[in-house]
């Protein structure tokens, strides 16, 4: 087997392929990110970010308390985010629990969702404590039920324990499963790998093992997608491109709440990774909070007053 | 066998340059007299040469960076070994100080006494500088920064010609890591270049320490314009030629200072740099 | 669409410059005879006009200095004198935009500078040494050390308020009183700071600001009233001052040119080194003493750094300084830019590779791409000489001494960086180095309580942290036990 030709994936190779990456400085790492934090993002172009980020918002709700109903109007929003206004674009997918999954592709289809993909976490999210053999089925579940994107976490236990060919191996066997039926994103859980080294580390493992995106976080655990934490990420797929000339993914999620906070990640990702990965296809954000509030930052530029959030709909 | 006592014809010492560890004669060729207060013959020193001085700064340069890099506690036990050699031959260094300064023997005893303590002092300041001079600095910010002392590198002395400010100058421009040309007016000479036996036996590297015998108005202004000279003690300088001297190390910014007698940190502080390093602090 | 970031002009209102300035003394604007203009070099714009300091204006500063030392500042307590230090650090923190856009304007570095670094350093840089000014006796320097009296202070054009800030807080807190010129083409905020002085009610004549050019400088550097000097500009005009004052019983502190070896190991972070390099050399235009000019990286990486390096420069945004986004503002004047060009032509001449990413320039005011120069080797000019200019000289080193003393083979000395992920190299590196300040794994970092300055011809003395203290007093007393 080889992976793209740069490991056999056997642990060895992925040893000495992890340990040649460059280390990465955190305190650099930080004052890098909270420069372009400094950016200050104005009229024309904060009207294009906002539009830009609502479609890459994977609109999400991962709670115990998730009812069909819930995940029904949450689609609705999914669709059409604003529905006094049809110019704003859907999101770039509904983001739900497995078993949720066939309640929001019929939901989509019935309403003209149709282009709104259904992302299912999977692997025993949000832990990942389970069987491979579970890991596998909780993946198919999810493929037959419609999912078009698997959000599946890795084994941060055997990761930290430095067993990385167990880890690349979790992910090898469910991108077969994804196949070509639906995207993987392979979520790190950056909180508890800690630091940017091992951030760096994870991005490369889980590329080469085939991940179409990486991806910061659960939700479940803070610190979560931190600006320092994406641009660690961005660092990897755009050096990853110059080595095998594929674009792979970066959804952060977990903590952006604010248009603010929303459009600091793309000029993250304008100035690191570069413009070409300005595209839904490219870069998601997984929130739910935030896009009313991009709702609303949108509705105070074209009225010019500040919004209520009595003007855009709760769910 | 013999039968009748004859007076023994003393062995009288050349006196030469120290330079390099080894005590080569002026390139000069060239010698002064010393006498004593009575206008006795004492010795014929040499008299030094701007190609002296040049070849002591090539010697200095060289020993730079091992004496610099020896450690603390290595330079502190040579200087005490200074003072060691120094007290084995208290006596002669009293009794040539009494024929060139033209000292009573009593106050040439207590010179010597002291000149002995201040090796002693001077050699406990080699790794205490750091504790009095540095500092951790709290920066805003996640780094660690601190400020360590470190020697110039050459340092040139100009001398007086009492043999406690020779000494004094000397200490405190080596103990931190400098290497040093001496520059010994007059009479100074002889106990200068007896001291320079003392170096030579005290395990001290070579090139540490130059001693030129001469002329200061010779050496001083080809010693201000040298461009491989860091630092220069002026204090066995009158003040109305400090300025002249000063002009000629502006064009290397040398480091130019003078003393009054007395010892003071603050000697050796004058002729060491501060260096300041930040390291970020991160996981 | 790509993402294109509309402009994000910081207001100039919140401004009001004068049509015209006279200098500060005893305590009042005085009108100057003659003028010249001062101008926004983003623009060419002529923002106001200076007074040109003569001798006489030089003499009633340094008379009204003495006045205030003997009989005012000198009788103060270091208690009294620290409240007024404090005072005038939250005047500076509550008027900090105002100083930021000003600086701006007339400097032409970019507001997210002024704005971030430079103004909130002048503050802190004033609170630090608040502090200091009664507890004197614990600065190393014996029982109740003593002010010199009247100093004398000349300051650059590439950090203006900060740099009159490193210049006037450590003056005052340690008793002494200040004579200040401000360089030619950057006085407005050190005028603006004498309103401070006056909201603050420091005392009339302790601080004194006299505007104009070298000669005025030069008048201040030979007035006899003066005790002590604090000059940071050129070498050149340092060892001048030093041949000046050698027959004198004056004090200096000098703080010179540099040409900072800013050295890559291979095992070095490289996103975080190439951003190292960037703001070594790019900060501020390039007009920086202590500038990482000369990047010397390790030669099995160099390609890659070099490449990455192109990357992220083609990012640079290069503009309107006043725009919250611009990262290279403009050359503070046509002189310093005819410099510029003049030495990279020269790097042109010599064989050296240039590159500089495409970039829209105004063509008015003054200004010059982000550039590099490859191939370059320690016998070329550009490898020697301060640019003073957003222009890096890239050399490689095959072992750690070969580039210990590729970055050590010059006059100066006083800055190098080190980038490397193995401590005991770092701890080595930064052993041999014969610079004053030295960054590991950072570049162009500053701090009031960290002391700065350079070995050789970078200068004499330091200024910041405890070290800089020693400038600006005569040591006191002994207390060690005999």
């Amino acid at each position: 087997m080889s992976f793209y030709g740069l490991v056999d994936g056997s642990e060895k190779s992925l040893i000495q392929y992890l340990d040649q990456l460059s280390g990465v400085d955190q305190v650099g790492a930080e004052a890098r990110a909270a420069m372009l934090a400094t950016r200050s993002i104005k009229t024309t172009s904060k009207k294009w970010a906002i539009e830009t980020a609502i479609s890459m918002v994977d609109l999400t709700t991962l709670e115990g308390a998730d009812t069909p109903g819930k995940v029904r109007a949450l689609c609705s929003k999914a669709v059409r985010p604003d529905p006094t206004d049809p110019t704003v674009p859907s999101v770039g997918a509904v983001c739900v629990y497995n078993d949720m999954v066939e309640i929001a592709r019929t939901h989509l289809d019935a309403i003209g969702g149709e282009h709104v993909p259904v992302a299912a976490v999977s692997t025993a999210f949000p832990s990942g404590r389970a069987s491979m053999e579970v890991k596998i089925q909780d993946t198919q579940d999810a493929i037959n039920a419609g999912a078009g994107e698997i959000d599946m976490v890795i084994d941060r236990g055997a990761f930290l324990a430095g067993k990385y060919g167990l880890v690349f191996d979790e992910i090898v066997k469910i991108r077969e499963v994804c196949g070509d039926k639906a995207h993987l994103k392979v979520i790190f859980e950056t909180g508890e790998l800690v630091t940017y080294d091992n951030v760096r580390k994870a991005s490369f493992l889980a590329m080469l093992a085939g991940a179409d995106f990486i991806k910061t976080s659960t939700g479940k655990v803070a610190p979560a997608a931190t600006p320092p934490v994406v641009l660690v990420m961005l660092e990897a797929v755009r050096d990853f491109y110059a080595i095998t000339q594929r674009r792979i993914g970066v959804k952060p999620a977990g903590g952006i709440r604010t248009t603010k906070d929303a459009i600091k990640q793309l000029v993250l990702v304008n100035e690191t990774a570069g413009p070409e990965w300005l595209t839904p296809n490219l870069f998601r954000i997984g929130a739910s909070a935030l896009l009313n509030d991009l709702l609303m930052q949108r509705m105070k530029m074209s009225d010019g007053y500040y919004a209520s959030p009595n003007y855009v709909t709760i769910d | 066998m013999a039968t009748k006592k004859e007076s023994r014809v003393e062995v009288k010492k050349t006196y030469k340059l120290f330079i390099n560890g080894a005590f080569p004669r002026s390139e000069s060729g060239r010698v002064f007299e010393v006498t004593a207060k009575n206008g006795d013959f004492i010795a014929n020193p040499a008299l030094a040469s701007r190609k002296d001085l040049r070849d002591a700064v090539t010697a200095a340069r060289a020993a730079q960076s091992g004496w610099s890099k020896a450690t603390a506690y290595n330079r502190g036990q040579i200087l005490y070994r200074i003072a060691e050699m120094l007290e084995g031959r208290a006596d002669q260094f009293e009794s040539e100080i009494v024929f060139t300064s033209h000292v009573t023997p009593a106050k040439a005893k207590a010179l010597v006494a002291e000149a002995i303590d201040r090796w002693v002092w001077y050699a406990g300041w080699s790794d205490k500088l750091q504790a009095v001079s540095g500092a951790t600095n709290p920066v805003s910010g996640p780094f660690f920064n601190f400020s360590i002392s470190e020697p110039q590198g050459v340092v040139a002395i100009a001398s007086s010609d009492s043999f406690l400010e020779f000494i004094d100058a000397i200490a405190a421009a080596v103990v931190s890591g400098n290497t040093s040309v001496v520059l010994v007016p007059g009479g100074l000479a002889v106990p200068a270049m007896s001291f320079a036996e003392v170096l030579a036996t005290s395990d001290l590297p070579a090139g540490v320490i130059n001693i030129l015998t001469g002329s200061l108005d010779e050496l001083a202004p080809w010693a201000a314009s040298h461009m491989d000279i860091d630092g220069f003690d002026i204090s066995g300088i009158q003040k109305k030629k400090h300025g002249a001297l000063k002009e000629a190390g502006a064009e290397n910014l040398k480091r130019i200072h003078s003393f009054g007698s007395g010892k003071t940190p603050a000697r050796i502080l004058a002729f060491m740099e501060s260096k300041t390093v930040w390291h970020s602090v991160g996981v | 669409m790509t993402f294109e970031y509309a402009p994000a002009p910081e207001s100039r209102s919140i401004v009001s410059i004068k049509p015209k300035y006279g200098h500060f003394i005893n305590g009042s604007f005085v009108a100057g005879k003659k003028h010249f203009p001062t101008i926004n070099p983003a623009t060419e714009e002529i923002l106001s006009h200076i007074a040109l300091g003569g001798t006489s204006d030089v003499d009633k500063a340094v008379m009204a200095a003495q006045k205030a030392y003997t009989k005012t500042w000198s009788k103060l307590s270091g208690k009294e004198r620290g409240k007024y230090l404090y005072r005038i650090a939250r005047i500076l923190q509550e008027r900090a935009r105002e100083f930021a856009v000003l600086e701006t304007l007339d400097n032409g570095k970019p507001i997210r500078e002024t704005r971030d670094i430079d103004i909130p350093l002048v503050a802190a840089h004033f609170f630090y040494h608040a502090g200091w000014a009664d507890k004197l006796d614990y600065a190393g320097l014996g029982h109740n050390p003593k002010a010199y009296g009247v100093a004398g202070q000349i300051i650059p054009w590439n950090f203006p308020l900060l740099m009159l800030a490193w210049k006037v807080a450590p003056a005052l807190a340690t008793g002494n009183t200040v004579v200040l010129k401000p360089a030619e083409t950057t006085s407005l905020t050190a005028l603006l700071f004498a309103e401070v002085c006056q909201q603050a009610e420091l005392p009339d004549g302790v601080v004194n600001i006299v505007t104009g050019d070298g000669s005025t400088g030069s008048a201040i550097v030979n007035h006899p009233g003066i005790h002590k000097i604090a000059f940071t500009g050129s070498t050149e005009v340092g060892k001048k001052i030093a041949r000046a004052i050698a027959s004198t019983d004056k004090k200096a502190t000098l703080e010179l040119g540099g040409k900072g070896a800013n050295i890559v190991f291979d095992d070095a972070p490289v996103d975080e080194t190439v951003e190292g390099i960037v703001n070594g050399i790019f900060f501020n235009q390039g007009h920086v003493c202590c500038a990482g000019s000369r990047l010397i990286v390790q030669e099995s990486i160099a390609e890659e750094i070099i490449e990455k390096l192109k990357v992220r420069m083609a990012k640079i945004r290069v503009g309107d300084p006043l725009d919250k986004n611009t990262d290279l503002g403009a050359i503070n004047s046509k002189e310093q830019l005819i410099k510029i060009k003049e030495l990279s032509a020269i790097g042109d001449a010599e064989g050296a590779e240039r590159w500089s990413p495409q970039c829209d320039l105004s063509n008015k005011g003054f200004w010059f791409a982000p550039t590099i120069f490859t191939g370059v080797t320690q016998a070329h000019r550009i490898a020697q000489e301060e640019i003073f200019g957003p222009v890096l000289s890239v050399l490689t080193f095959r072992t750690p001494q070969e580039a210990m003393d590729k970055a050590n083979n010059t006059p100066f000395g006083l800055s190098a960086g080190i980038w490397s992920e193995k401590g005991s190299r770092i701890f080595w590196a930064s052993q041999h180095l014969k610079a004053g300040v030295i960054w590991a794994n950072t570049f162009n970092k500053f701090d009031p309580a960290s002391p700065f300055g350079g070995y050789k011809e970078s200068g004499w003395g330091r200024e910041g942290g405890k070290h800089g203290l020693a400038a600006y007093l005569k040591n006191g007393k002994e207390t060690g036990a005999k």
